[in-house]
């Protein structure tokens, strides 16, 4: 070991400090909220004493029964699954053209696209989705033209607001930045020698990128997936603002327990679902990247 | 009717003539090489070749059919390419078979051809590896075997060896030369460098700034440059020019600087007055430490200035009292000594009119 190396202290000082606030901040919040998922609800909301009455520890299984117990819990969460999946669908079919664009852009205009890319953040979340209530309002252009033409063929008008439609429409607006970065980061790195010798060998362009691109673009595509899936799951201020009473997700609900019901132990079980379902989703999403299924795989990147 | 006809091709890049007007004729079975150094349009004529780019003029012509309307992936011919671009997420097999598998290869053929193709480059026993598995010789080997599979009319290969070790290199050579005459494809080699040209090539185009500056067998090239260029390009040379004062019975005169009259055997009608170039290879001047005997036809006198100790051989520059340089080549092996003279050491150097070459431009 050189001398000069830096020694365990020096290795703690520099990351001490983001780990001990991952713990106060993170971990033990999670171990209580763990915990809460076991209490039993407090008479007038928060939670029961830990010791109750008669001196014994109030720790119960009751919230997790109530999810099982009542299946519209499981149904919302199901439903939530379907819409995150469809998010990152769309995503993944709008930001790849978008990325590979940008990845082909000449390299002096790359980073000016990547920020028209991430301008949006530049304004704030519940404005941008506040302004999703103008788009698709009663008063909006789309919605007008969109009913004229269904007027012309005799058909009733729709409105667009507080609608699946509108929940998913701006799921994939907020999310679609987090399927573009990486995918560019990913594709910016592609060998073009690589498509040449494909071409070469007789690949056609639909083969040289089903076959080469493609398969090579998989981590990006896995982490935009997991980026866009994972918050789009937990969701809950777009079904708020722009859904209709059908379009709760599991967000919602858990927003609901904590606020209005204030039943804190079914709040929590419901986050620990969401959690868990989350994690096992990506280590799935992990699983498949590294080619145990059989896919066209990222093997050799992967290991090199 | 040559297999591979380029006819008068040109391609410009904006104000830059990379290649300017370039006929080559290359017959089936021949290892041809485009020899010359960065930027000489070697490489640009080759991706026109492949079709992955187009000549602004003149016509590419495969079996006598035009070439000009079919994409790379419509051409019978493949590409080794320097970086070797082996897909990384695909096995050896993979690679190989990747070809195969776009030609719409029956699959129960595919395995017996990928294997061949291995056995060919002996790869035997590395189909399930992945290209970061192999060595830089291993890879170019994956790279050829996957380009030959298909069995394509022509095989080009652009500066294949370059990433290779000297070691190597000269391994591969060897192996290049045996597979060409096993497959009997023809094979388009680039490079810039001459040694490994002369090595391999049957016939070579040595090209410069966009054109062919000569097209010959290895031998003539070296030994008889048709330009200076040519003949500083491939390997060392002494070029030795000045006024021609004689041209009388194939004996040429050209007055040298700092020289003297420097005598040469040459066919050639230039009268006296016009300038030449006496190309001279430094193992074919003669360098001792007395005066040589007889009369040779060129005779100097010098001082060792510097001395390249190359082990086989030591390279000796003779300063002449009016200051011409002349390189020496001496073979070290026969004396088992390291060296014959020391910077310092008076010299005479000299050679007969045959040895030299004359170059007119």
């Amino acid at each position: 070991m050189a001398s000069r190396a830096p020694g365990r202290w020096g290795k703690w000082l520099v990351s001490g400090p983001p780990l001990l606030y991952l713990l106060i901040f993170f971990a033990v919040p999670t171990l209580i909220m763990a915990l809460a998922s076991f209490r039993t609800p407090g008479e007038f909301g928060g939670l029961a004493p830990l010791i109750d009455d008669t001196g014994a520890l109030d720790l119960n299984v009751e919230s997790y029964a109530r999810f099982v117990a009542e299946p519209v819990y499981a149904q919302v969460f199901l439903k939530s699954v379907w819409y995150a999946l469809l998010t990152t669908l769309a995503c993944l079919a709008l930001a790849y053209p978008l990325a590979a664009l940008i990845a082909r852009s000449p390299k002096k205009y790359r980073n000016l696209l990547l920020l028209l890319v991430i301008l949006p953040f530049w304004s704030n979340f519940l404005i941008r989705i506040y302004a999703w209530m103008i788009i698709l309002g009663p008063q909006a252009a789309l919605v007008r033209s969109v009913n004229g033409i269904l007027g012309a063929f005799g058909m009733a008008p729709v409105s667009l607001l507080f609608s699946s439609f509108a929940v998913l429409a701006c799921l994939v607006y907020v999310h679609l930045p987090f399927m573009v970065l990486p995918l560019y980061a990913n594709l910016e790195k592609h060998d073009q020698a690589l498509l040449d010798a494909a071409q070469d060998l007789g690949a056609s362009a639909w083969q040289r990128f089903w076959r080469i691109t493609f398969p090579l673009s998989l981590p990006g595509v896995y982490a935009g997936a997991a980026l866009v899936f994972i918050p789009a799951l937990g969701m809950f201020a777009i079904p708020d603002i722009l859904g209709g009473p059908e379009d709760s997700l599991i967000g919602n609900v858990i927003k609901q327990q904590f606020l209005e019901a204030r039943d804190w132990p079914f709040g929590s079980v419901l986050s620990i679902v969401l959690t868990v379902a989350a994690l096992l989703l990506a280590g799935l999403a992990a699983w498949v990247g590294r080619g145990n299924l059989g896919t066209p795989s990222s093997a050799g990147e992967s290991r090199a | 009717m040559a297999l591979l006809e380029i006819q008068n091709v040109t391609r410009r890049f904006g104000d830059f003539t990379a290649v300017g007007g370039v006929s080559l004729a290359i017959e089936a079975g021949e290892f041809f090489t485009l020899l010359g150094p960065s930027g000489c349009g070697k490489t640009t004529l080759l991706r026109m070749i492949a079709g992955f780019d187009l000549p602004d003029a003149g016509r590419i012509l495969l079996d006598g059919v035009d070439l000009a309307d079919r994409p790379p992936e419509e051409r019978p011919v493949r590409t080794v390419f320097q970086s070797y671009a082996l897909f990384p997420h695909m096995t050896v097999e993979g690679n190989v078979a990747f070809p195969l598998k776009m030609a719409k290869t029956p699959p129960g053929q595919i395995a017996a051809k990928v294997a061949e193709a291995l056995e060919d480059v002996r790869l035997t026993g590395f189909g399930k590896r992945y290209p970061h598995e192999l060595s830089g010789g291993q890879k170019q080997r994956v790279a050829i075997a996957r380009a030959l599979v298909t069995h394509p009319t022509v095989l080009l290969l652009d500066e294949p060896l370059a990433a290779l070790d000297a070691k190597l290199r000269e391994d591969m050579q060897l192996e290049l030369i045996n597979l060409q005459k096993e497959v009997g494809i023809t094979f388009v080699y680039v490079t810039h460098d001459q040694t490994e040209a002369l090595a391999l090539s049957h016939r070579i185009a040595v090209m410069n700034a966009g054109r062919v500056e000569q097209l010959d067998e290895p031998s003539r090239i070296y030994g008889f440059p048709r330009t200076r260029f040519v003949a500083d390009f491939i390997g060392h040379c002494n070029l030795l020019a000045g006024p021609i004062t004689a041209n009388d019975q194939g004996i040429v005169t050209v007055d040298v600087a700092g020289l003297g009259p420097v005598r040469v055997a040459a066919n050639t009608t230039l009268a006296p007055g016009r300038p030449g170039t006496v190309a001279l290879r430094p193992e074919k001047a003669r360098i001792e430490a007395s005066a040589p005997a007889g009369t040779p036809d060129n005779h100097y006198r010098g001082t060792v200035s510097d001395l390249l100790y190359m082990g086989d051989v030591t390279v000796y520059i003779v300063d002449t009292p009016g200051g011409q340089k002349i390189e020496a080549l001496l073979a070290n092996s026969a004396s088992g000594r390291a060296k014959f003279f020391e910077v310092g050491d008076p010299v005479e150097v000299s050679w007969p009119v045959a040895a030299g070459h004359f170059v007119e431009e």
